[in-house]
């Protein structure tokens, strides 16, 4: 890649730039700011995309009653049982129970706080879902 | 605080804090030869180890190789410790820091406020370097942010001690007994020669110029295995993987490239300049296959982006890598061969 080449397609980055190797006009390698490339801003999307078509559906099945509040929080923040149970110190079968309504109302309050701490919320916020969701990557 | 850390913005994480603590120490050292001597270079298709239930694709060597390769082949003695407790963790990091030694931490970076949040996935094996305390916050070195931090305490502990895999389990790392001087020469070529083991050697069909070939394979099946939504899926993760921020560009061969330059001056061989452009050139054409690979995501498709080009692009991409490697290690034998009578 040559210096002139080094792309500087702004995309989710916002300020902040990263530094590739190019080379300069003599042939050497240099080191060049970059504001993002194209290609790897839309794989990037991608990814972001396929979190957000998860978090929609989650939050639609916690909506109908199908799923509790907490199965919302975690994918919220990218999670699956297998790693909230590790921030949680829980069992995943555990982890799998509370994402059952039923289950879920009848926590103890100390669990609740345990919860909350992990997604860094309050416990009244961690037994509802929020009314608009908002889109992820900019928190 | 440690007043003079030298922070430098790098294009990945782990050669960065590599490079920066060496020359803290008094070795000076770029980006490019941290990477190089800790043979960072690498590639490995396993389908069946899932991140995000998508197969790994790795262009680089694993978390931890680079830094622990550098020192050994430096004569550096670095030492590592992890925490179960995570107050003793950040006791011993105030404590270290009170002795005036800069500290590489492992750390996900989830939960780095100061990280884009675009960028922000549960990976675990993010390196930074820790060299000040101010208040209830440390000031951080992290190599792909262009200037010094501060992150509050809370969040470097929760980033220490973040959870799932790869877990960092607080780690720490120093530096012990960094010698005046080193001859590199040694270093480098036992390096290259690891690198070149490594993409070509290896007799198992996921890893170096095999993988590659495995993952071209994979590529052509992706959509009627998987369908569209899925394969789209698979293919934009090996895009992050090779271009996404910690990879220099290219899946690491533009750094690579570098410091093959920077290897032919310091072992004089011209050839070595030979061998840096090519490295380039095949970076470029890693790049192509990000370019066609990020239309056909976006549904708009060249003339001919559809997945059995991209896996043309692969085939090519391993063909020319595996001529390069041989190469370059006949080419590192005889200059050894020569060093040695002299």
């Amino acid at each position: 890649m040559r210096r002139k080449d080094v792309p500087q397609d702004q995309g989710l980055f916002g300020e902040w730039k990263e530094v590739s190797y190019a080379v300069d006009d003599d042939g050497r390698y240099i080191l060049v700011q970059s504001a993002g490339w194209e290609p790897a801003n839309i794989a990037n999307h991608i990814a972001w995309e396929s979190i957000e078509a998860e978090v929609g559906e989650v939050l639609a099945k916690v909506r109908a009653g199908k799923l509790s509040p907490l199965a919302y929080h975690m994918a919220r923040h990218q999670m699956d049982p297998v790693l909230l149970a590790g921030y949680a110190d829980l069992f995943r079968w555990q982890v799998r129970r509370h994402m059952k309504p039923a289950a879920f109302r009848r926590i103890s309050s100390a669990l609740a706080e345990r919860y909350a701490a992990i997604f860094r919320i309050t416990p009244g916020e961690l037994m509802k879902v929020p009314e608009c969701d908002p889109p992820a990557g900019t928190r | 605080m440690i007043p003079s850390f030298p922070h430098r913005q790098s294009a990945h994480c782990e050669s960065g804090v590599a490079a920066n603590l060496l020359t803290h120490h008094g070795l000076p050292l770029s980006e490019a030869m941290a990477f190089g001597i800790g043979s960072g270079l690498f590639f490995a298709y396993f389908p069946f180890v899932r991140i995000n239930h998508l197969p790994l694709t790795t262009f680089r060597s694993a978390p931890g190789r680079i830094i622990r390769q550098v020192a050994k082949r430096l004569g550096v003695h670095v030492t590592f410790r992890t925490f179960r407790d995570e107050a003793n963790g950040m006791a011993e990091l105030d404590r270290l820091l009170a002795e005036g030694v800069p500290v590489g931490a492992q750390t996900g970076v989830y939960w780095l406020p100061y990280f884009p949040p675009a960028l922000r996935f549960h990976f675990n094996a993010h390196n930074l370097v820790v060299f000040g305390k101010e208040g209830d916050a440390y000031r951080i070195s992290d190599p792909v942010i262009g200037e010094p931090v501060l992150c509050g305490a809370d969040d470097l502990k929760r980033a220490r001690f973040a959870r799932g895999p790869l877990a960092p389990k607080g780690k720490l790392f120093f530096l012990k007994n960094v010698p005046k001087t080193v001859d590199p020469v040694p270093a480098i070529r036992e390096a290259i020669r690891d690198v070149c083991r490594l993409m070509t050697r290896i007799p198992i069909p996921l890893i170096g110029v095999r993988g590659m070939r495995y993952l071209a394979a994979q590529v052509e099946s992706w959509p009627s295995r998987l369908g569209e939504r899925r394969a789209l899926l698979y293919l934009g993760n090996v895009i992050r993987m090779q271009e996404e921020v910690g990879t220099g560009g290219g899946g690491f061969r533009f750094i690579y490239a570098a410091f093959l330059q920077e290897a032919a001056a310091v072992l004089d061989e011209r050839r070595l300049l030979d061998f840096s452009q090519r490295m380039t050139a095949i970076g470029d054409h890693w790049r192509d296959f990000a370019v066609a690979g990020a239309r056909l995501c976006k549904g708009r498709p060249g003339g001919n982006d559809d997945f059995p080009a991209l896996a043309r692009i692969v085939r090519e991409c391993a063909d020319a890598e595996h001529g390069f490697f041989r190469e370059l290690d006949s080419l590192i034998r005889n200059v050894g061969r020569h060093a040695d009578r002299r």
